[in-house]
């Protein structure tokens, strides 16, 4: 006995539907089983907030006058894109400021936007005859432009690597500065909260899917780039699953600061914490066992980021449990853990996207288009040397 | 018993002189150092956390004065912007006292200042410059 996306919208347009977060399922799993849960349960909230670099946006200027072809664009000293039309660009998260270096990229440019602020505009143009201007200095603010929507190609990592680092120095990395010696162990995840290890199999998460997207409704675009979906048994119960991931798709000018935050990692660079949630329609038992994982059965690689190549070993397999207790052991020894995603401001996305769901604010949508199967991870090799 | 940070500044001649050994065998005091930056020959500095009695903790740092060694009461702190922070927990991966960690409930971050060594490495970890030192005379 099914639901369809359709009866759900109905029970969430009448107010009745029964809406629980995905840790809260869990419970309820426990309880009353997941044939149970399935029949009274209808939707189960997902969602993850943490450092996303693969997030920039599309940013529409307007025309001045005499208008101008922006060729090379800087948004606060920062590089955007100038080869889309006349006065499009692309500011992306992780290119940093010509003058301030990595205190400030375009994600501090598109917080600063979100934000209300004044930011600065300098583009250059070769001229023609149609954009005569050769170049412009002006300030812009979110609400003047015509378009501003974050597309961001990689976001919502299913699974993720956790990092360490078995050299003897120091080293700075986007999982955080890894200190010497195995000294500490960091990773990114909600776990049994993130959206895409709650329906791993793409059930009913798909192109065109309704999301929470920095604090306003986007949608999922595409399958994110590097999309793979694989799994590796792990013994007793547990499972490792490798990378899906999605383009998400949402409107700059509905967006918050608390749910789209600028950061920087030292020695690394910048990038953006992003806030994703996805509400999961309990569709059928089937989709019901799956949003019922628990933390121990989901594990990860502990990897090597010393090793300064694209295979990087991995030291032992860890469940999110072992990992949120604060420590692990690794190679005989205590080493302590600790998160980069922020499972706290995770927790108040997929309560935000309850609240909104039962308040009839937010409704389902089926995607129009399923996630590939068929993907492979393919290398980038170099010229052949003669 | 009373806790107290200080930063001893010794001069080029007293940086082979034995002084922690003093500290412990004459005054009882349970230290515990922060940073060092002692060389033989050169003026040194050395910044740590004394633990003993009022008056025990006073003498030493008298019996310090007059071997020539200066001193000064720790003037800085580590305070943690609340509202920027988003309880990311990146810094907790460097704090090497655990002063910084994740409250297992709530997930969120806590700092706990009595623990703090004052390394400043949670500075440049935090994604998001939440965290600052405070200086104070």
């Amino acid at each position: 006995m099914g639901k369809t996306f359709d009866e759900i919208n109905e029970k969430i347009r009448q107010g009745n539907a029964v809406v629980v977060t995905a840790e809260e399922i869990i419970g309820i799993v426990e309880e009353k089983g997941v044939k149970e849960a399935a029949r009274q349960v209808d939707v189960v909230t997902t969602a993850t907030f943490g450092p996303m670099c693969s997030s920039g946006a599309f940013i529409n200027f307007g025309h001045s006058d005499p208008p101008i072809r922006m060729n090379k664009i800087w948004l606060n000293d920062v590089s955007a894109y100038g080869g889309l039309a006349a006065v499009d660009s692309y500011i992306g998260a992780t290119e940093l400021s010509e003058s301030k270096g990595m205190e400030y990229g375009g994600a501090h440019v598109i917080e600063d936007l979100v934000n209300g602020k004044k930011v600065r505009l300098v583009a250059k143009s070769h001229g023609t005859d149609c954009y005569p201007r050769l170049d412009i200095d002006t300030d812009i603010t979110l609400k003047d432009l015509n378009q501003a929507y974050l597309f961001n190609p990689r976001n919502v990592y299913q699974n993720y690597n956790a990092a360490t680092n078995t050299s003897k120095d120091i080293i700075y990395t986007y999982m955080g500065t890894l200190l010497p010696g195995c000294g500490n162990v960091t990773y990114s995840t909600s776990g049994e909260l993130s959206p895409l290890l709650n329906d791993p199999e793409f059930r009913t998460i798909g192109i065109g899917t309704r999301i929470f997207l920095g604090g306003t409704q986007g949608y999922i675009a595409w399958e994110g780039t590097q999309f793979i979906l694989d799994k590796e048994r792990v013994d007793p119960e547990g499972t490792m699953y490798a990378g899906a991931t999605l383009a998400v798709i949402g409107d700059l000018k509905k967006m918050s600061s608390r749910y789209l935050r600028a950061a920087s990692f030292e020695r690394y660079g910048t990038t953006m914490f992003v806030g994703v949630g996805i509400p999961i329609p309990v569709l059928d038992e089937e989709v019901m066992a799956f949003l019922s994982v628990q933390n121990r059965d989901i594990y990860t690689n502990v990897v090597d980021y010393s090793v300064p190549r694209r295979s990087k070993p991995s030291l032992r397999k860890v469940n999110y449990e072992e990992l949120r207790s604060g420590s692990i052991e690794l190679n005989g020894k205590t080493v302590q853990t600790a998160p980069l995603s922020s499972l706290n401001r995770a927790r108040e996305i997929a309560a935000l996207l309850k609240g909104s769901i039962e308040k009839g604010e937010f409704f389902l949508q089926e995607p129009i288009q399923a996630m590939p199967k068929d993907r492979g991870f393919n290398p980038l090799k170099d010229r052949a040397v003669k | 018993m009373k806790k107290l940070k200080v930063i001893l500044y010794f001069p080029p001649e007293s940086t082979d002189k034995p002084f922690t050994y003093h500290l412990v065998k004459d005054f009882d005091i349970v230290f515990n150092i922060l940073q060092a930056e002692v060389q033989p020959g050169k003026r040194g500095r050395l910044t740590m956390e004394l633990q003993g009695s009022e008056k025990n903790i006073e003498e030493a740092l008298e019996f310090a004065k007059s071997h020539g060694i200066g001193y000064r009461p720790f003037n800085k702190n580590i305070v943690r912007n609340q509202g920027e922070c988003m309880d990311c927990g990146a810094c907790t991966a460097v704090c090497p006292s655990g002063a910084l960690y994740m409250d297992k409930k709530s997930w969120e971050l806590i700092f706990d200042e009595s623990k703090c060594l004052l390394c400043e490495l949670c500075i440049k970890a935090c994604p998001v410059k939440a965290i600052d030192v405070n200086m104070f005379v």
